[in-house]
């Protein structure tokens, strides 16, 4: 195996380029390494100027996802070797507007979260020196896998329809209200209704499926529109029959 | 620009977010903003595996919660403080039940606890093993609900502006855009996390430079016992990612190169096959550390090429227990080692973790400079002493988060705006920003390598164990280093997403944190739980029962004196493990 190998970066900078370039940069290939140690390595050694973010190294904090030879990855949990002999080409997340290099603005889907509640409703709190509301091991699987996001926007970047209508809510949110609806402590999942059945909620999804795929963390967004647009149906009908209350 | 609000916290992680809503919840009326060099849920915090202690058994009660803090600590641990934190954490954590965090169960729907190095009961509240990631993930998803929480995401504090004796806000930097903003406060609370980057093995993650605990000394507060530096027993080579402790908790042993459970031999206990608390594995983390460099010198550790490691066995485990209880250990391994820990062994070294030192404060967060409060791992209150104990950070994060939250917005009510001097800081600030490292002309040094050699630096010389010539080289190489960041090149010119401007204020922020750290290990002449000087290889507490206190002295230099530590119920004894 050679050792080296060649990165392909996408470089975008808005006050000098009209639109994104490639460059190559030669860098050491190392069995250990990911593709964030070649980020590292170029702009430690070769070129300052390589913009891009990334924080915990571990998989958890959900900064690093880029697009990696045409898919959403986390590039702290991607190996070098498995694109070897390379060329490997490292782009920014797809289906957002690039900030500059490998920096895509999320600021969309950041000011839209709290749109869907996502934090535990009670119609009463209960004063926290009454102890714990009880909730079983099994209760807590009901949810536990959605709750598992860490905002990482791959799914975003895989989704058909997110890339079409940047309006519609998307899968991560999704999940997130699912999150909450399936806790056995909430009694939000009416509020958060209607804005899971507006047009830029959950019918926008047409069930491609991209988003399970692409998400590091098993959270099953796509499983999590279905299941809710179960719930929706039923609840949109139960309104109809009962009229508005 | 200027922005102007009532109180100002630097740092959106666990300790920043729970001050937040403190705020929010108790002063409506006021506006408080959270500036954070990243998105709050990219904060550190979110990497904590293991858990966070409180009691709730009932066979358990805080006074044994509070010995265990203050022995572990070897007793430079505030009592007072540590009374107060064990009082309060149980609170602390049930609120953040009922705010919806996924704590583990037991079958009856209770909450469950577990085991945890140097506890002598289990306490430990645990999200099975990614307890930092649900906390964090509950605080910021609570802190949208409400709307009186401003957010400045990815703006990166540079500097605090401090007139008229006291903290009127700060200027900090929009990486998106560049532009250099303003931001005027009656109250800032630092938050700002840890600094293990200042070493070259850590679990920390990237963010985690010490810019608050430099931000806090450069505006003339004092920096408190930075040279309790905490090594993780348990790291995984090369990367430094942290097998978390609870590995141990559920049974894991530390073997050397001959399959032997070398914990024995350092009086930690005898070996028993499932664990046994405050003992052998469970033993605390410096002793653990401390160890493992005597298992090397005595040629009974593995050579690798990211030199020498041991075994954690957690193969006795099983993969069904491994999966419920540890799952995240076992997708780290998998990942980033290659290795399966149901099958395989799994090589691990110590890895430096979490700051004990921070900016000295009192009980609500108060620092020695009026207006400004810190709280979380860069304050130092102090409930960590000499060596923390696994699981006391994450409620050390909420009890004093929040208590320097309440503190701060009180005062903030009863605090007129900034002054004109203040703001004119803050001009001189945006100039020297604009000036010195934007129009750096072409100089002869590199970011990475001053940085590298800082690391290697402080490995060598501040590292497990210390010795008085080491440290006295290590002032002069960091004093060299300081010299040097004067002939940086910044090659990025561009406003948009610069990364190479913060990674520049970062490494200046992390070389004063550096000389703090090496100053005070310096003039510690004993040995005290992660302070282990070679030298003087005995603990004195006739000299030394007392918290150092770095301050920045008018000709730029480190001065160090001391204040004695508050002891109540529990004289300062031996710290017995094992037996
Ligand atoms: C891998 C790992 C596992 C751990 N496991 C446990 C555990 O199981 N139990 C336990 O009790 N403890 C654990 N700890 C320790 C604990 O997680 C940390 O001490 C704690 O999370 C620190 O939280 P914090 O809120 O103080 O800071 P952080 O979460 O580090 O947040 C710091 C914040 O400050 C901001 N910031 C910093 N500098 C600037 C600047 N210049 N301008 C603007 N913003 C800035 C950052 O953006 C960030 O939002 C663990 C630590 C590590 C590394
Ligand atoms: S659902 Fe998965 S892919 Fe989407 S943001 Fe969350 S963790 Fe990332
Ligand atoms: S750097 Fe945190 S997820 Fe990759």
């Amino acid at each position: 195996m050679a050792d080296t190998m060649t990165m392909r970066v996408t470089r975008y900078e808005p006050d000098l380029d009209h639109e994104p370039r490639t460059q190559d940069f030669s860098i050491p290939l190392r069995d250990n390494w990911v593709v964030l140690d070649g980020l590292n390595y170029i702009k430690d050694q070769l070129d300052g100027t390589l913009s891009y973010r990334w924080s915990c190294r571990m998989g958890i904090c959900g900064s690093c996802g880029m697009m990696v030879d045409d898919e959403p990855v986390l590039t702290c949990a991607t190996f070098l070797v498995d694109y070897a002999p390379g060329p490997i080409r490292v782009e920014p997340l797809a289906n957002f507007p690039v900030v500059r290099d490998l920096v895509v603005d999320i600021s969309d889907f950041i000011e839209r979260l709290p749109r869907v509640s996502p934090w535990l409703v009670r119609h009463e709190d209960e004063p926290v020196d009454d102890g714990e509301y009880l909730q079983t091991p099994g209760e807590l699987a009901e949810y536990e896998q959605y709750s598992m996001c860490i905002n990482c926007m791959l799914c975003y970047s895989a989704c058909p329809v997110y890339g079409l209508d940047p309006g519609f809510i998307g899968p991560a949110a999704i999940a997130l209200a699912q999150r909450y609806n399936l806790d056995s402590r909430d009694q939000g999942a009416a509020d958060r209704l209607d804005v899971l059945i507006h047009p830029d909620g959950l019918w926008g999804c047409t069930f491609v499926g991209e988003c399970t795929t692409a998400c590091p963390k098993d959270v099953d967004p796509a499983g999590a529109i279905q299941r809710y647009k179960l719930t929706a149906a039923i609840e949109t009908l139960k309104s109809y029959v009962e009229g508005p209350s | 620009m200027t922005t102007a609000h009532d109180v100002v916290i630097v740092g959106g992680g666990g300790a920043g977010l729970r001050a937040a809503i403190a705020i929010a919840e108790e002063h409506p009326g006021l506006d408080v903003a959270i500036v954070s060099k990243v998105y709050p849920m990219r904060s550190h915090t979110v990497s904590a595996e293991g858990g966070a202690a409180g009691v709730i058994g009932a066979d358990d009660s805080v006074d044994e919660h509070a010995y265990d803090t203050v022995s572990g600590s070897d007793w430079l641990a505030d009592q007072d403080a540590v009374e107060l934190f064990v009082h309060e954490a149980p609170r602390e954590l049930l609120r953040l039940e009922h705010w919806g965090c996924p704590w583990s169960r037991e079958p009856d729907g209770r909450i469950a606890v577990r085991s945890f190095g140097g506890m002598k009961k289990k306490r430990t509240w645990f999200a099975a093993d990614k307890t930092g990631f649900h906390l964090l993930h509950t605080l910021f998803q609570t802190s949208l609900k409400y709307p009186a929480v401003h957010r400045h995401d990815e703006w990166f504090a540079t500097k605090l502006l401090v007139d008229d004796g006291r903290v009127q806000g700060l200027v900090a930097i929009e990486l998106a855009t560049g532009r250099i903003e303003t931001v005027t406060a009656k109250a800032v609370i630092l938050a700002t996390g840890g600094c293990g980057r200042v070493f070259p093995f850590t679990t920390n993650a990237a963010i985690k430079t010490g810019d608050g605990m430099a931000l806090a000394y450069r505006a003339g507060a004092a920096l408190k016992d930075m040279e309790f530096v905490q090594y993780h027993p348990t790291g995984l080579p090369f990367t430094g990612i942290l097998i978390t402790e609870a590995a141990r908790a559920e049974g894991g042993w530390l073997l050397n190169a001959d399959g032997y459970r070398y914990l024995q031999d350092y009086d930690l206990g005898k070996p028993e096959p499932t664990p046994v608390l405050r003992s052998m594995e469970l033993g605390p983390r410096d002793r653990l550390s401390q160890a493992f460099v005597h298992e090397v010198e005595k040629g009974r550790a593995i050579d690798t090429p990211y030199g020498p490691v041991v075994n954690l066995d957690l193969r006795h485990l099983g993969p069904k227990l491994i999966d419920t209880k540890i799952p995240f250990v076992r997708e780290l391994c998998r990942k980033y080692q290659n290795v399966d820990p149901a099958t395989d062994l799994v090589q691990v070294r110590p890895v430096v973790h979490y700051m004990m030192g921070g900016v000295h404060t009192d009980l609500d967060g108060a620092t020695s400079v009026r207006g400004l409060f810190a709280a979380g791992e860069v304050a130092c209150v102090s409930i960590n002493g000499a060596n923390r104990l696994g699981s006391n950070s994450l409620p050390e994060l909420l009890v004093f988060g929040a208590r320097a939250g309440r503190t701060a917005a009180e005062y903030a009510t009863t605090t007129p705006g900034p002054t004109r001097a203040g703001l004119a800081q803050a001009d001189d600030e945006h100039r020297r920003i604009w000036r010195e490292l934007r129009r750096r002309e072409a100089g002869t040094e590199r970011i990475s390598a001053i940085r590298e050699e800082m690391q290697h630096t402080m490995e060598g010389s501040a590292g497990i164990y210390r010795s008085g010539d080491s440290l006295t080289k290590a002032v002069d190489t960091l004093r060299g280093l300081q010299d040097r960041m004067r002939l940086v090149t910044l090659e990025d010119r561009s406003q948009t997403f610069n990364t190479e401007l913060p990674a520049f204020l970062e490494l200046s922020a992390m070389l004063d944190v550096a000389e703090a750290i090496v100053q005070s290990a310096l003039c510690r002449e004993e040995s005290r739980g992660a302070h282990q000087r070679t030298d003087f290889p005995a603990r004195d507490d006739d000299r030394f029962l007392a918290h150092s206190l770095a301050r920045r002295a008018a000709d730029g230099s480190c001065e160090i004196d001391y204040l004695p530590v508050t002891i109540r119920r529990w004289p300062a004894g031996e710290r017995v493990y094992g037996r």
